[in-house]
């Protein structure tokens, strides 16, 4: 079986399971093994999303 | 009074290190080898479950991207990180090396994306062997 991802799907699948790993492993309580999650995500995506923009005006 | 407590040195030196136990010692030896096992066998059984999830999904993704799997080897640096990343996985690695799994394509543009989420995969489960011996010596919740 192959699948072919595109280059945001495969950040975003990375980022959910890198983030669920990071919340439930760098924090104490399951609230702030949330809280911890949701900030990696939004990290990871946020940084994908701004490293696209850099990209697209270096290309400008 | 040369020496006053050199096995009060030895006590602390231990406390320092954490009490070992048999779950100290088979809580990450199971963690590795079967991703988030090591907390299931703690009864930390949501936590497991993701963390096996995770893991499990993120290495079978990198193998569908028709990833590479890295082989032990003596040769570029780049290489035996990879490896290193990769062992992490401990028993996916294991069955992947007994199937001939994971020799990665070139021709495809998303592989090289495959060969990362298989190192990452590996990784992720080093941390996740070090949290289940953290909860194993009482430290974590």
């Amino acid at each position: 079986m192959t699948i072919t991802l595109s280059h945001f799907t495969s950040a975003v699948l990375f980022s959910i399971f890198a983030s669920v790993v990071f919340g439930i492993t760098q924090r104490n309580t399951p609230q702030e093994m949330v809280r911890y999650g949701l900030y990696c995500f939004s990290m990871f995506l946020g940084g994908v999303i701004l490293a696209g923009w850099v990209m697209w005006l270096i290309r400008r | 009074m040369a020496n006053p407590s050199p096995v009060k040195t030895k006590q602390s030196e231990q406390d320092a290190a954490g009490p070992v136990s048999t779950m100290s010692v088979l809580a990450p030896a199971i963690g590795w080898l079967i991703p988030g096992a090591g907390h299931l066998i703690q009864k930390r059984w949501g936590r497991g479950v993701l963390l096996m999830l995770s893991i499990f999904t993120m290495f079978f993704l990198g193998l569908a991207m028709q990833g590479r799997v890295y082989k032990p080897n003596g040769g570029d640096i780049l290489d035996m990180l990879g490896f290193v990343g990769n062992i992490g996985a401990g028993g996916l690695y294991i069955v992947t090396r007994a199937m001939d799994w994971g020799h990665g394509a070139i021709s495809h543009a998303t592989a090289d994306y495959g060969t990362k989420f298989l190192i990452v995969a590996g990784l992720l489960n080093f941390i996740t062997v070090a949290d289940a011996y953290h909860i194993a010596i009482g430290k974590k919740p």
